[in-house]
């Protein structure tokens, strides 16, 4: 009996905010919308391709992304929370390190963005005269970079978490990074150095970003003498950072070490 | 009904993408905490709001804004529409592709504001911060890096300059208002570069990169076509960081006249 309003007492919270939403997500895409349009019709005035798909496609993103942002108060930040304050309390170190590797990992690995962008490398690449133009060599220089990104993510959350719990200054190791990375990039292949780059933004997507923000924020609070608005981010910035050193690695491993500059 | 099967279809690699997460979350709530999940119902509500969500989400993109997206990239650099002749006259001059800087600023900053994750993070930086940083605020700064990094990187691509120089003196930047800015800001402003680049923005800001460079004489997409995002990611720090200088000296300018009366 209970059961059965709390349940019913959800779907009508959920349909409620469902519509408030709807407003949020149009307002969201209508400046896409908007420059497409615009420029359509009055730079490039060329009559507007498959007008009914494009309109049905627009119709999709609109309900998706107002699920989306709802689904993401309800489940997974609570959740990412929960988890945190949990293992912060535990105060085992190597489970909430293994934790923190796993998410980073596990979250990259399969993020669609980061899997378009390194197929798209490994093509680009073959047709270059990078690598060798077969399907096997190519598809095995897409995953090296995938599983390098992904390592290298779940890494950066493990020293972010390191970081937190020391309450290191975020800017000292990022700069640091920032150092290697020019470094690198001087003794690093010349075709790897804009995918390397790349990479560091690829990596921090739509469901990694909502749960490592609520991890070190989650973990900042429950800290005591940590301020979740000094300590807790950072950690994505560590995230889109760690990547660049690894792939410029990578690259150099791939293509061996050559002078550039 | 071929919309319906791409739906189905998606929705099995959504799960597929979203799974390694769930069973992370599980796994160690349930075998390595031995704590049941709090609130279980809504928060399961909430993952299938996000896979629902994400799904609809990602067919829309392919249905509606990459064709779009691509098909304006090879629009606008068409040599009919820059210069009016069939073929690329030698050595074109920069600002003869205006129509693209003023493309690339804009679509920037429409696919920023629309970005979920960014707005996840607004989202959280608003609830920690007390609401002293404004969800829309935070959204319309980083947006407005983002398109003056994606201008800027389109500049760079029709020029041939090398990328390194631009990310280098990028990070010089960045290291100098470091040394400036509230220490409170920081970490803030170091995510909000990273969040910017994720599942809306890559395709497309990749697919304008790479259909620049194979349009436009003596440039490589091997060599050229990467970097775009490395712009985009880098440039929301800078803004960020600004934003809040200024916010903070308008406010001491104001505090000022007072005190002395």
């Amino acid at each position: 009996m209970s059961q059965n309003t709390e349940y019913r007492y959800l779907i009508s919270t959920l349909l409620r905010r469902i519509f408030q939403r709807l407003k949020d997500a149009i307002s969201d895409l209508f400046p896409i919308i908007l420059v497409i349009s615009i420029f359509q019709v009055a730079v490039l005035r060329q009559p507007f391709p498959q007008l009914l798909e494009v309109l049905i496609g627009a119709g999709l993103v609109v309900i998706g992304l107002m699920l989306f942002v709802q689904g993401l108060e309800m489940g997974l930040f609570p959740i990412g929370e929960t988890l945190a304050v949990a293992f912060a309390k535990k105060g085992s170190l190597t489970w909430l390190l293994i934790f923190g590797f796993g998410l980073g990992f596990s979250t990259t690995v399969a993020e669609p963005a980061l899997i378009a962008i390194t197929e798209e490398a490994a093509e680009v690449a073959a047709q270059g005269d990078i690598i060798a133009s077969d399907e096997s060599a190519q598809d095995s220089y897409a995953l090296g970079l995938r599983l390098t990104v992904a390592v290298s993510v779940g890494l950066a959350i493990g020293i972010g978490i390191i970081r937190i719990l020391r309450g290191w200054p975020v800017h000292y190791l990022i700069i640091a990074g920032y150092v290697l990375v020019i470094l690198m990039t001087l003794i690093a292949p010349k075709e790897i150095v804009g995918i390397a780059y790349d990479s560091g933004g690829v990596t921090t997507s739509t469901v990694t970003v909502p749960l490592v923000t609520a991890l070190g924020v989650g973990l900042a609070t429950s800290i005591r003498g940590r301020n979740p608005m000094v300590d807790g981010f950072g950690m994505i910035a560590l995230a889109s950072l760690f990547p660049m050193i690894f792939v410029l690695g990578f690259g150099m491993i791939v293509f061996g070490v050559e002078i550039t500059w | 009904m071929n919309i319906l099967l791409e739906i189905a279809q998606t929705f099995v690699t959504t799960c597929r993408d979203v799974f390694p997460v769930l069973a992370l979350i599980v796994g160690f709530q349930y075998f390595i905490l031995r704590q049941p999940i709090p609130r279980l119902g809504q928060v399961v509500m909430g993952f299938v709001c996000v896979l629902i969500g994400l799904t609809l989400f990602l067919v829309g993109l392919e249905k509606a804004l990459f064709p779009l997206g691509r098909i304006m990239a090879n629009q606008l650099s068409a040599p009919e529409f820059v210069f009016g002749t069939e073929t690329v006259p030698q050595d074109p001059d920069w600002w003869a592709y205006g129509w693209i800087y003023l493309f690339a600023a804009l679509i920037g900053f429409a696919t920023t504001i629309a970005e979920p994750a960014l707005i996840a993070v607004a989202y959280k930086a608003n609830q920690v911060s007390g609401g002293t940083i404004s969800q829309w605020g935070l959204r319309l700064v980083v947006a407005l890096g983002v398109a003056v990094g994606i201008a800027l990187g389109t500049f760079r691509i029709i020029t041939g300059t090398p990328l390194f120089l631009y990310i280098a003196a990028g990070y010089l930047i960045v290291i100098v208002q470091t040394i400036f800015a509230p220490k409170t800001i920081i970490p803030l402003a170091y995510d909000s570069g990273g969040v910017t680049t994720s599942t809306v923005t890559v395709p497309i800001v990749a697919a304008l990169g790479l259909g620049l460079s194979a349009t436009i004489p003596g440039r490589n997409p091997a060599l050229d076509g990467f970097g775009l995002i490395a712009f985009a990611s880098l440039f929301p720090v800078i803004t960020v960081m600004a934003y809040v200088q200024i916010v903070q000296w308008w406010a001491r300018k104001r505090v000022k006249p007072r005190r002395e009366r």
